[in-house]
């Protein structure tokens, strides 16, 4: 028995040490691939070196690893099926030629993706040549905070000229300009919003479910939070939530959010507060979440919500559209441009600087974002609204094409009015936190748990949370 | 003379493995405790976070963090919002958890399958505090579960937006944590029960005392030590609520920040991964849970000497 005990306590211990030591195993293996890397590419490492200035470097002397940084699989799924000459080797490499694509994917999560960028970034002057990120995708949101830096390239450094990129709309150069007016960035989809209408609720309380009369009633804010009442006393709801307009108004801002250091509320931001304010008071929408239970009951005929702020992945792929029963799966939606032009999402290509294959990068970018056939599949196979005017102009003429979430209409012709019509030269860096914290903090105030004034200091408070060097 | 040399030798060289036994705790604690300890009050004297990417500090400013910690009424908001939830927690939870215990631990009662219901009241601990959270987000949610039965059971005319009101959303902080914990205090306190010499007991009921002077006069004096410990493991616990109030709240201790806890606040500032500030609340967390803890141990040992 006291050798039972003596052999049990000795492999509890050892399991113990292996336990606290399989931390340092981990994090040695990963260095492993990284030391290879270095290895096998020495040859290429003193030209890569000093290619930072003079990116014109040819093929053959680029580097053979390719690192993309993004946070979920749209992009390589993208690449996949539609560049040229790549094949897929497993989940997380891939190969173009003799170079081998390493794919970086961390979920966006608790701004993880963000923060592993931004070590990385941060470290990439010093990293070996194979390990600096040669491409990384940001999205609008916190376009600034990359594009605002050197650790981003402009695309003329790369060789892509401002004819390359002509056909794609100017909200998505507006995007990923630099406040100096320096383009460091492509896309290869527009995600221009539109507002979508429940055609029973249309008919029920104003007689039609014709587009443009529908229109008409939600023309401008003020017809808008009018038309609420109408829809009120037949017992539906203008929004499921009042942050669902709040992208159509922050949208269209005449100033950016900061000016020379200091905190700004734009008149559209404030207008938002005050409509969102009577429209709450008087039951005509909620206070949840976007993306919460309470969201989404409206996309059923039960939830008695009169219309969606969205742009076509929206209605495609997230409002139930194939759940039985749902107003999608009916073709109950009707499409039309509502008060104001928006967007709402998209991805953007970046070059990181320091990249040791240009060519590659300015290859990706032209392949993918100016591409006529290559984007015009892009539509056809994976449903996207894609970055190029001729060729949406073009499909949006096309009577063959129609959407059945829509009744059967070609949506694409309001899309892209909308996408021409969007005007965003008042982004700041600090988009993102301010947009959250916004909301946030305004919910107090729609809930009457706080006055406005109030509600605005808890807004500022997040903001020195976030941002210590601004002041308002 | 020299007997006794050769003697003192051999202690000494047994002596020297406690010493040996005790050198992996030595190492683990100075490496990742000690060293962050002196490290988090000598980042509280630095201007240093970053803004998007670009790098501010790390510059000395002495107790410039603490100066700005200190200008707004809030840091005291969020001790007090932090007590109130602890306090929320611990009352009923020690109140439940020494019942059960007395109830478990009592040889006359004979509780049948203790041991299952021991298990099951232990459950609540061993799901994820985020899980736990989410599920009680949903439950609660303004057209969730909990507001469709009172409103079918006619007890609520319009659903009743737990989330957005003050006490709502810090009784279901409470309850949720209560839910969470009793079950380990109950075990703690069961544990210390077991071992007070049942002589005690047996001369108390020889002596004629009812089971509730049993307790009083028994049971809870004899309980001391163990009850101390669970207050000061509990209290220690409390002020670091985090998991919880943040899941529930998606972060942002809404409604007015009324479920906003010290580390919520701390976890706010990592966003601009503020070392300077986070360093400066740490170093307060610190000396606040150190003089609660030492109050809360003077204060029950008085009285027993």
């Amino acid at each position: 028995m006291k050798k039972f005990k003596k052999i049990l306590a000795l492999s509890l211990a050892s399991a113990m040490t292996v336990a606290t030591l399989a931390g340092c195993g981990a994090s040695g293996e990963t260095s492993a691939p990284a030391a290879e890397g270095t290895e096998s590419s020495a040859e290429t490492q003193a030209a890569a070196s000093d290619d930072g200035a003079e990116a014109t470097v040819s093929a053959g002397d680029e580097g053979k690893i390719f690192n993309i940084y993004c946070w979920n699989e749209e992009f390589k799924s993208r690449i996949t099926s539609h560049y040229p000459g790549y094949e897929e080797v497993d989940g997380t490499t891939g190969k173009i030629g003799d170079v081998t694509v390493n794919w970086h994917i961390t979920p966006n999560d608790d701004n993880a993706y963000q923060n592993n960028l931004d070590e990385t970034l941060l470290n990439q002057e010093s990293a070996a040549a194979d390990d600096k990120i040669d491409l990384f995708l940001i999205e609008a949101d916190y376009a600034l905070k990359y594009v605002d830096t050197p650790y981003t390239m402009a695309v003329s450094d790369l060789g892509i000229t401002e004819e390359d990129v002509a056909n794609q709309y100017q909200y998505t150069k507006d995007i990923v300009t630099s406040s100096d007016g320096v383009l460091k960035g492509v896309s290869w989809q527009g995600c221009p919003g539109a507002l979508f209408y429940n055609r029973e609720a249309a008919k029920e309380v104003f007689g039609t479910d014709d587009a443009a009369e529908v229109q008409k009633k939600v023309a401008d804010w003020d017809t808008f939070v009018q038309t609420a009442d109408e829809l009120q006393a037949a017992g539906y709801k203008i929004t499921s939530t009042v942050n669902d307009a709040y992208r159509v108004y922050s949208n269209n801002v005449s100033t950016p959010w900061v000016v020379d250091g200091k905190i700004n509320i734009d008149e559209n931001i404030k207008k938002w507060v005050d409509d969102s304010k009577a429209l709450v008071d008087k039951g005509e929408t909620g206070t949840s979440e976007l993306w919460s239970d309470d969201w989404s009951k409206g996309f059923y005929p039960e939830g008695k919500v009169f219309c969606y702020f969205g742009p076509a992945w929206l209605i495609n792929f997230s409002m139930a559209a194939d759940q039985e029963g749902s107003i999608g799966n009916l073709g109950g939606w009707g499409i039309t441009e509502g008060p104001q032009g928006f967007y709402w999402g998209g991805t953007w290509i970046c070059a990181a600087t320091g990249t040791d294959n240009p060519s590659l990068v300015k290859d990706i970018m032209l392949k993918m974002t100016t591409d006529e056939k290559i984007m015009t599949d892009i539509v056809v196979q994976d449903d996207d609204f894609v970055n190029n005017k001729p060729a949406m102009d073009a499909m949006a003429q096309d009577t063959t094409y129609s959407s059945k979430v829509l009744g059967g209409v070609n949506p694409l012709s309001i899309y892209c009015a909308g996408a021409d019509s969007i005007d965003l030269s008042n982004l700041s860096a600090y988009d993102q936190g301010c947009n959250e914290g916004f909301q946030n903090a305004m919910k107090n105030y729609f809930d009457g748990n706080a006055t406005y004034d109030e509600a605005l200091d808890i807004f500022y408070k997040d903001m020195a949370e976030k941002y210590p060097e601004l002041t308002h | 003379m020299e007997k006794i040399k050769r003697k003192r030798g051999k202690v000494v060289s047994y002596n020297k493995w406690g010493y040996f036994f005790l050198i992996p705790f030595a190492t683990v604690y100075i490496i990742f405790q000690l060293v962050p300890l002196v490290s988090t009050f000598y980042n509280s004297f630095f201007e240093n976070y970053r803004s998007g990417l670009m790098q501010v500090g790390p510059n000395f400013i002495g107790l410039e963090n603490y100066k700005t910690l200190f200008s707004t009424p809030d840091i005291w908001i969020y001790v007090k919002n932090t007590l109130i939830m602890w306090v929320m927690c611990f009352i009923p939870q020690i109140i439940v958890s020494l019942l059960l215990a007395s109830w478990f631990a009592d040889p006359q009662l004979r509780v049948k399958c203790a041991g299952f219901f021991k298990t099951v009241i232990y459950m609540p601990n061993l799901i994820m505090a985020s899980a736990f959270a989410m599920l009680f987000f949903t439950l609660f949610s303004d057209s969730g579960p909990i507001n469709s039965i009172l409103m079918q059971i006619g007890l609520l005319e319009q659903p009743f937006k737990f989330l957005s009101n003050v006490w709502g959303t810090r009784t279901l902080v409470a309850f949720m944590n209560f839910l969470m914990w009793f079950g380990n205090t109950t075990i703690l306190l069961m544990a210390g029960m077991m071992g007070i010499d049942p002589a005690l007991f047996e001369a108390a009921s020889v002596d004629g005392a009812t089971s509730t002077q049993t307790f009083y006069k028994v049971t809870l004096p004899m309980l001391r030590p163990i009850l101390i410990y669970v207050i000061i493991t509990s209290l220690i616990g409390g002020l670091q609520l985090f998991d919880v109030p943040q899941v529930l709240t998606n972060g942002t201790g809404e409604p007015m920040r009324s479920s906003m806890t010290l580390i919520m606040y701390l976890n706010k500032h990592l966003f601009s991964k503020n070392y300077g500030m986070g360093g400066a609340l740490s170093v307060f967390m610190f000396f606040i849970t150190g003089i609660l803890s030492l109050f809360v141990y003077q204060f029950s040992n008085k009285k027993n000497d």
